[in-house]
């Protein structure tokens, strides 16, 4: 098993987050991890991004070789295709299709689209609607984990764990928000994609 | 004990932990700041009684930390690689005094320039001081180093720089970890006059026996586990690799290598293992994150007669970070890439938060500032840097941290009319505070503008030294009281901003103006519901 994964998004919004829940469910199913994350400058919503390597067996470069990516995560259209070149042919791309829209020169949105129209498997999904509807606006980046949840190589009730273990400090209240949100990602994607694999 | 998922800056404080610190003394600095930080939110350490408050610079710092050693303590001193410019005067001297309890010194070098103004390689530094060098290829490496290295200090009696850079900083992994040791007592060092005095004639039988030492440096580099060679078929080249370089090697020989690879984590070089892959192989390529720090040493180590490759003959790129593709480049191989970046992709550059205070701070210094022609506006590090993108395009410079005052009192000696600087608070007080004074013994007509958040803003909101005493601070230096004057940056007090900015301006001599608001990103953290 080996699953290797560019998170993308702005500063803010929470990739840190994904990750930190996808490297628990790692350390519970037994699975060597690496992942470098961005911090400094960029997070004053600058583009940042993460790598993130799973696998059965050691793992040697902290980041991962252009070409070889098999998902990639965003939170922001346009972020996720600024990472393209690390992905695999076959590779998947799951992203939020909302625009973050800070810069004066952000691409029209028709532009945006058919970019990820050319892609040939991805999963956009409007997350802050479906956070919303779920009942946990907050959670954006977790419905997004959720829609990402059947690329991972890892099980749905790994995820679960992993998001009780990260959210556990902020009470019980806010772990069940946020399965709640995993769900609602979890179940989007799989009705895009069913069929689709 | 157990297994930790740890960034490579966790690992290095858990290990300081355990390995019995009594002392963390840093200033805060992308990508070190976690280190410190760890420290300070670990109960263990806080029931340890570890010390973990960040100290005014970089230079305060390893004075301090070097202070902890002499009083026999083990001590540990972080910074960004450009802290170490700052606190090289120490760094250098405490090469010649040596220390007593065990001293480790890091530097989180930056190379491409993440979050920083260059990309020095501090390796330069360690071997100007001719100290040993720790550089980790892993996070479990790097909690062993750190784990191991007060004890390889205290052996040796010098102090060690470890180096890591952003990628080992802020990249996550599995950490095992080790059973926690005493902290040393307090003890001084009984040769302490003849060590830590460094009179010139003391000072040379200091460098004397520094320059003896390097034999005992260049043996422990050549019995260290860090350092280690893998014999392959290939002999037509051998590769040396340092620090994490070793990582992106072996991503591109999963099956194992084809080449002997020398890979090295302490220096001095070993010379041993050195003169193995020399006589062993025909060429040698050099893959090492930073400057051509081996690459220049082999070159004069092996004279003629052997090849080497590597950042000096542009097998890899003089510039920037490594990565699994330029060094997969470097040993012949193709980067497959299916996808390209599309054409409508954008850059993003970051920007100050909405609602910061230095946004109303640079909107209100624009308008006065653009009626006068020449006008120069001096800056500094900090969030304010950002000032220099668009909307704001407000600022001509940033250094280092603290040249926006002295650069301005420069300007201003030379004849530039309005000479303004913006500073942020902490920069103030880590460099800023003795340039004020050079202004202030000469009533230099420069305007200050210490844009104050009361935080350490851009490194992720530390407490900032000076929170609640600038004024004090700049009263105490001499400022006359009458032009020091306090203001909230806020979109209704513009006008009076304004007036304030242009009468200091206008007055000649030295001048601060502070205006303060917090930042919004502490604010937030302490009011979440506020969101
Ligand atoms: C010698 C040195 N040490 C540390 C840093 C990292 N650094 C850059 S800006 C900054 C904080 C500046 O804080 P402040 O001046 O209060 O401005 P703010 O970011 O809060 O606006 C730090 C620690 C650096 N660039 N150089």
């Amino acid at each position: 098993m080996k699953t290797d994964i560019i998170l993308s998004g702005v500063g803010g919004q929470g990739i840190l987050s994904i990750a930190a829940v996808i490297g628990e469910a790692a350390l519970k199913e037994g699975l060597y991890m690496k992942q470098s994350e961005v911090h400094g400058m960029s997070q004053r919503g600058g583009d940042v991004q993460s790598h993130l390597r799973l696998s059965d067996h050691p793992i040697a470069s902290d980041l991962i070789p252009r070409g070889q990516a098999d998902l990639i995560i965003s939170l922001e259209p346009m972020e996720s295709l600024r990472y393209l070149p690390y992905l695999k042919k076959e590779g998947w791309v799951v992203t939020n299709a909302q625009a973050y829209v800070n810069i004066p020169d952000y691409p029209g949105m028709e532009s945006i689209r058919a970019e990820l129209d050319k892609l040939i498997r991805k999963v956009v999904l409007d997350v802050e609607n479906l956070a919303k509807e779920a009942g946990s606006a907050r959670a954006a980046n977790i419905v997004m984990l959720g829609a990402a949840t059947p690329f991972l190589g890892i099980e749905y009730t790994r995820i679960e764990e992993g998001i009780r273990t990260v959210f556990r400090r902020k009470g019980e209240e806010v772990v069940a928000l946020n399965l709640k949100a995993l769900r609602a990602g979890f179940g989007a994607a799989r009705q895009l994609t069913d069929g689709n694999q | 004990m157990g297994k930790h998922l740890f960034l490579g800056d966790e690992a290095i404080a858990q290990a300081a932990i355990d390995a019995g610190l009594s002392g963390v003394y840093a200033y805060p600095g992308t990508p070190s700041t976690e280190i410190t930080e760890y420290i300070q939110n670990s109960a263990t350490a806080g029931e340890r009684g570890i010390h973990s408050r960040w100290s005014v610079n970089e230079k305060t710092a390893l004075e301090a930390a070097l202070g902890m050693s002499y009083a026999g303590k083990r001590a540990l001193c972080c910074m960004k690689h450009v802290g170490l410019n700052v606190a090289a005067d120490c760094f250098m001297n405490a090469a010649m005094s040596g220390i007593h309890g065990g001293l480790i010194i890091l530097t989180a070098d930056d190379p491409s320039m993440h979050s920083s103004q260059n990309e020095q390689d501090n390796r330069v530094l360690g071997n100007f001081a001719m100290i040993p060098i720790l550089e980790p290829s892993s996070q479990q490496e790097a909690y062993d180093m750190t784990y191991e290295g007060f004890g390889l200090s205290e052996k040796l009696g010098y102090p060690i720089l470890m180096r890591i850079t952003t990628r080992m900083a802020h990249s996550r992994a599995g950490v095992e970890t080790r059973p926690p040791r005493e902290q040393n007592p307090l003890h001084f060092p009984e040769d302490g006059k003849q060590r830590f005095i460094l009179l010139p004639a003391l000072a040379r039988k200091r460098f004397k026996a520094l320059l003896a030492a390097q034999d005992s440096f260049i043996r422990e580099s050549e019995t260290s586990l860090y350092n280690t060679y893998f014999d392959a078929p290939d002999k037509t080249l051998g590769i040396l690799t340092t620090g994490i370089a070793f990582n992106y090697l072996s991503e591109n020989y999963p099956g194992g290598f084809q080449h002997p690879v020398l890979k090295i984590c302490q220096y001095p070089l070993p010379r041993k293992q050195i003169e193995r892959l020399a006589g062993d192989c025909g060429a040698i390529l050099v893959l090492e994150e930073g400057y051509p720090v081996v690459e220049e040493q082999l070159k004069g180590f092996l004279g003629r007669g052997i090849s080497i490759h590597g950042r000096l003959d542009g097998t890899l790129r003089r510039e920037g970070e490594l990565t699994p593709d330029s060094v997969g480049k470097a040993l012949g191989k193709d980067v497959n890439s299916y996808y390209s970046v599309p054409e409508i992709v954008v850059q993003r550059p970051p920007a100050l938060c909405t609602g910061c205070g230095h946004r109303d701070v640079y909107e209100a210094l624009n308008e006065v500032i653009n009626t006068y022609q020449g006008a120069k506006v001096f800056s500094d590090i900090g969030c304010y840097t950002l000032g220099a993108l668009p909307p704001f395009r407000a600022i001509d410079s940033c250094i280092d941290m603290g040249a926006s005052i002295t650069m301005a009192k420069g300007a201003a000696d030379a004849g530039a009319f309005p000479a303004v600087c913006v500073i942020g608070d902490s920069t103030f007080t880590h460099s800023g505070m003795t340039g004020l004074l050079d202004c202030v013994n000469e009533q230099t007509p420069v305007t200050i503008i210490i844009s104050d958040n009361e935080t350490t803003g851009m490194t992720g909101g530390q407490d900032s030294a000076g929170t609640g005493r600038l004024e004090a601070i700049c009263e105490g230096i001499g400022v006359a009281p009458g032009h020091i004057r306090v203001m909230i940056p806020l979109k209704k007090n513009y006008e009076e901003m304004k007036r304030i900015i242009r009468e200091e301006i206008e007055y000649k001599g030295v001048s601060v103006l502070i205006p303060r608001r917090e930042c919004i990103q502490t604010l937030k953290r302490k009011h979440p519901a506020k969101k």
